[in-house]
């Protein structure tokens, strides 16, 4: 079982670049013919913009994406203007507008990329805490903090760590390093050394993974005790040992992106090796039908969840649910069943491929579900006794800080931990053979365009930067432990409820016209 | 159970390439010339395969109308000599109400019949106005009976357009007493009608008269757009009448199952009359959907007459007014109302206007509609761009109007209506509701941005101070 360590210690972060040529960045520089290769530039530049490896190197092309942009103009090393030569420019780089989304804009990618590249928080000035869909968790902001309520700790004295087990039954509390644990994504709808890095990630930060319902590789085997063990209703992969190698098991009754309506691999991604995992046949789509056949009440449900802790006494019980109008009552059902975690999948996330219409229309947003099962469980007397999971368009550090105040305990990331590995968002996660940037794909060869190093490093360095977010959050409202958040929704302040000189002293609400 | 309705999907390409939302740009300056490990080689989908044959030649760049924006070419050519931007051309694309997006998911639908499918979650505003301020629900554990464990539910997307029977009376002798009035049904919750003011020639009215009868449903047409040609699919067809010329034809009467009245000073004689002509005939009257709509629902509804078809205009808004309310609140006023007459199941109410998207049929039905009319989309379903040349009499650059063979035309619009279809029943099995007309006016299987602000977030920030949506 996974050890309650506390005297676990943050892994260490470190560069990981980006695997392709030419990194996207915010600006683009453009050396002209004028240049001379004097090389001030490259010395100049304290951000390694202009590389340069001895004095008689020939000029290479600016590595653009590090450049701070305009804001460099005010400082003496300003490349654009101390050229002799006059033969750079700086400009916005004008492919931002095809990349990102009005939630997932394109700055935040960006910024995600650097923060998983580097494992801080951009130097760049990228606008990562807000995205541009002009509501929920983009209006929502922490109010203005109290300067002396300011706890003047470092971040190794703040406690960012959650329990999933408050129900005292005697099995492992499992405490999270992060306030995050990874989404299920599945054999074939990932590639696997994706899957196997997320585990590996997991590993380092203390916290978990889940295999989603694709079955479970024995390459995750090292990392048992930090895998979640998914299951949903096509039972894929779904067998005694996987249920005994796992320290927390998820029945997944529904998914955000695609609530009441199952899941769906495509033919094409069933190659040999995901039909051998799921025990089907290779190229013909998988079904994940909608709902449990078995289930339709909440006394079926306390079955499985009864069979579940009988195969695996020490086993914990997750129940992934979508966020109906009567997610509260939901929420309590599966409490009184016996689960440890309700988990909340709101409707406007999810990585996987799924219809349109439902993404954007089916159940409401998390935003929303967050304090109205919070509320209810606390009305019911039984909020201290279960752990309350959001996910489903948690996009940043501050998504999930602001999600922790409305009332959940932690959240789970999904899109967030596949951006850090390049993930552009372009949504054809199911097209042919699969993601072109070898992420979402077990294609042959595309499935092998990452490898685990690479991929670990990655998503470590994502949550340490997130981490570092967490820490001064906390501190500047004089919290120690992300724990002392749960419920803080006096904290945060929502820009539609506020009167306009209020609202004039807080970041308004990025509100570009997008072309999606 | 009875034979389940089915829509025949195949495959109609497009006469040309859809307009993509990508266009990529060469900086071919800086292109090394014959780099062997040039990208567009490389490409996972293969979209340059018309192109990189012909780069020792150096031409133009072209735009690419199939890039799926994986930007690997982007980021690994060895000069990166490429960069992208949304196509000018995409740009143009329709206008506020019918956006691009739209556009080219219909195109796609009408192309493949399918649901457009994507990755990586909702990309879209949080809320806007519209129907997109209302999601539908979902139950955890309810669905629809299915025909096998991965088979399609059994859920009946048919409403009627006839009158709703009242309880019966039977005399002494157990014989019906009361009137039993005609029945007609139609098995999806839609049917058609062609905007007045966009390119429609002969062929194209062939080609939804045929799509109509082929999908089991009906489309208004005006009397005036009837031809020998039309003859064969009558029986789907809804002629709309006037008060004025309605005894000009009587011929299309007899010839008509459904017969629709625009709303006049003489209506009650004028239905008298067409009903002199033909007895069971079902009657639509053609209501403007502005603020009188309302009474005018009740005051109609106590006429001999099925269902009432309010139109708004070709956003969805309320006609006649200087605050026009959209579609989704002119629903639910006019719904309620005949509700709190009791004349609600009497009646059946469609609408028309700003219908550009599957979610807009169940969205529409759940505020209170029986079904919706298409227009538009129709159109685009045979590749109109929304560019609106052709009302300034210019050519149109989809060339609907050249000849178009109303084989592909209907097929076009048979498959964008099986893709609504499928996605109607997907909305509606998540929701456990296996009757479209068990969905209408179910407020309950849904929810509204203002009920949920209210619910979830009044408690904790007290009152709203910003009224509407931004």
């Amino acid at each position: 079982m996974k050890k309650n360590n506390v005297h676990f210690k943050f892994p260490k972060t470190a560069q990981v670049p980006d695997r392709f040529r030419n990194p996207i960045g915010k600006y683009t520089i453009r050396r002209n013919a004028r240049c001379v290769s004097c090389g001030l530039c490259a010395e100049l530049c304290p951000y390694g913009v202009h590389p340069r490896f001895d004095i008689y190197s020939k000029p290479l092309r600016p590595r653009d994406y590090k450049c701070i942009g305009f804001k460099c103009k005010e400082n003496d090393y300003f490349c654009i203007d101390r050229c002799p030569e006059q033969a750079l420019t700086l400009r916005l780089n004008p492919i931002l507008e095809t990349l990102g989304d009005y939630r997932w804009t394109a700055e935040m990618l960006i910024a995600h990329w650097e923060m998983a590249e580097t494992g801080n928080l951009p130097v760049v000035d990228l606008e990562y805490n807000l995205g541009n869909s002009g509501g929920g968790f983009d209006k929502i902001r922490f109010k203005i903090p109290d300067q002396r309520d300011y706890l003047d700790l470092r971040d190794e004295e703040i406690d960012t760590s959650i329990l999933l087990n408050k129900r005292g039954d005697g099995r492992s509390k499992l405490i999270n390093g992060i306030p995050c644990y990874g989404g299920g994504m599945s054999y074939g709808s990932t590639a696997l050394p994706v899957m196997v890095a997320r585990a590996r990630a997991a590993k380092l930060l203390n916290t978990l993974t889940c295999t989603g319902e694709g079955g479970y590789p024995l390459e995750l085997l090292p990392y048992a005790d930090h895998v979640i063990t998914q299951i949903a209703t096509g039972l894929f992969g779904v067998r005694e040992e996987t249920i005994l190698f796992a320290p927390m098991v998820e029945f997944k009754y529904a998914q955000g992106a695609k609530p009441g309506l199952g899941g769906h691999l495509l033919g094409d991604k069933v190659t040999p090796e995901v039909a051998a995992m799921r025990e089907t046949v290779a190229g013909n789509a998988l079904f994940s039908p909608f709902p449990f056949h078995s289930v339709y009440s909440v006394e079926d449900h306390k079955k499985h969840v009864d069979w579940v802790k009988e195969i695996n006494p020490g086993v914990l019980v997750s129940v992934k649910v979508s966020t109906p109008t009567d997610v509260d009552m939901v929420a309590v059902g599966s409490y009184y069943a016996g689960a440890h975690v309700v988990h909340l999948d709101g409707s406007y996330g999810g990585t996987g491929a799924a219809p349109d219409i439902a993404k954007k229309n089916i159940a409401m947003p998390i935003e929303y579900a967050i304090p109205k099962v919070h509320k209810f469980l606390q009305g019911e007397g039984v909020r201290d006794n279960i752990c309350l999971i959001a996910s489903g368009g948690i996009r940043n550090a501050l998504d999930v800080a602001k999600a922790i105040a409305l009332g959940a305990d932690g959240a789970v990331i999904g899109t967030a931990e596949l951006v850090a590995l390049e993930c552009v968002r372009c949504g054809h996660c199911e097209s042919g053979r699969g993601c072109a940037r070898g992420i979402a794909s077990t294609d042959h060869e595309l499935g092998h365009m990452i490898t685990e190093d690479w991929a670990t490093q990655r998503i470590v360095n994502m949550y340490m930067a997130w981490r570092k977010q967490w820490c001064e959050i906390l501190r500047q409202f004089g919290l120690k432990s992300i724990k002392e958040l749960v419920g803080r929704s006096d904290l945060l302040v929502h820009l539609d409820y506020l009167d306009e000189k209020e609202r004039s002293k807080y970041q308004p609400a990025p509100q570009a016209e997008l072309i999606i | 159970m009875p034979k389940k309705y089915h829509i025949p999907i195949n495959t109609a390409n497009p006469r040309q390439h859809p307009v993509g939302k990508y266009a990529t740009v060469e900086f071919r300056e800086d292109c090394a010339g014959s780099c062997k490990k040039c990208v567009k080689k490389k490409c996972v989908f293969g979209i340059f395969k018309d192109n990189y044959h012909h780069m020792s030649t150096m031409g133009e760049p072209e735009y690419l109308y199939t890039c799926l924006s994986c930007f690997r070419c982007v980021q690994e050519c060895t000069r990166g000599i490429f960069s992208r931007v949304i196509n000018p051309e995409y740009r143009t694309l329709g206008d506020e109400y019918w956006r691009p997006d739209i556009i080219n998911r219909l195109w796609y639908q009408a192309h493949t019949g399918k649901i457009p499918v994507s990755g990586a979650g909702y990309r879209g505003p949080f809320v806007a106005a519209g129907f997109d301020s209302m999601w539908t629900d979902m139950s955890e554990i309810v669905r629809p009976t299915r025909d096998g464990i991965h088979g399609r539910e059994y859920i009946n997307t048919c409403i009627e357009l006839s009158r709703r029977i009242s309880p019966l009376t039977f005399n002494d002798d157990m014989s019906l007493a009361s009137e039993a009035l005609p029945i007609l049904e139609i098995p999806i919750p839609l049917m058609f009608q062609l905007p007045e003011n966009l390119m429609i020639n002969q062929q194209v009215v062939e080609s939804a008269a045929k799509a109509a009868q082929g999908l089991g449903t009906l489309m208004i047409i005006r009397p005036e757009d009837y031809s020998d040609t039309l003859l064969l699919y009558a029986r789907s067809l809804i002629p709309g009448l006037t008060c004025d010329n309605a005894m000009d034809y009587k011929g299309l009467i007899l010839n008509s199952r459904v017969v629709e009245l625009a709303l006049g000073p003489d209506i009650e004689n004028t239905i008298r009359r067409i009903r002199g002509i033909k007895s069971d005939i079902i009657l639509m009257i053609r209501i403007p959907l502005d603020p009188d709509a309302a009474s005018r629902a009740l005051a109609v509804s106590a006429l001999e007459v099925d269902t009432l078809h309010f139109y708004a205009d070709e956003h969805g808004k309320e006609l006649n007014t200087g605050h026009p309310r959209f579609l989704k609140e002119m629903i639910r006023e006019i719904h309620i109302k005949l509700v709190n007459h009791f004349a609600r199941q009497r009646i059946n109410l469609v609408f028309s206007g700003g219908i550009a998207m599957a979610e807009h049929m169940a969205k529409s039905i759940i505020c209170g509609a029986d079904g919706v009319i298409v227009d538009i989309p129709l159109l685009i379903a045979l590749e109109c761009r929304l560019c609106y040349r052709c009302r300034k009499g210019l050519s149109c650059p989809a060339k609907i109007d050249s000849i178009i063979d109303p084989q592909w035309g209907s097929q076009r619009m048979i498959n964008l209506i099986g893709a609504w279809h499928n996605q109607l029943i997907e909305v509606m099995g998540a929701m456990g509701i296996r009757e479209a007309r068990r969905l209408r006016g179910e407020v309950g299987r849904s929810m509204w941005f203002e009920d949920l602000e209210m619910e979830s977030f009044g408690p904790i920030f007290g009152k709203r101070k910003i009224a509407g949506l931004k």
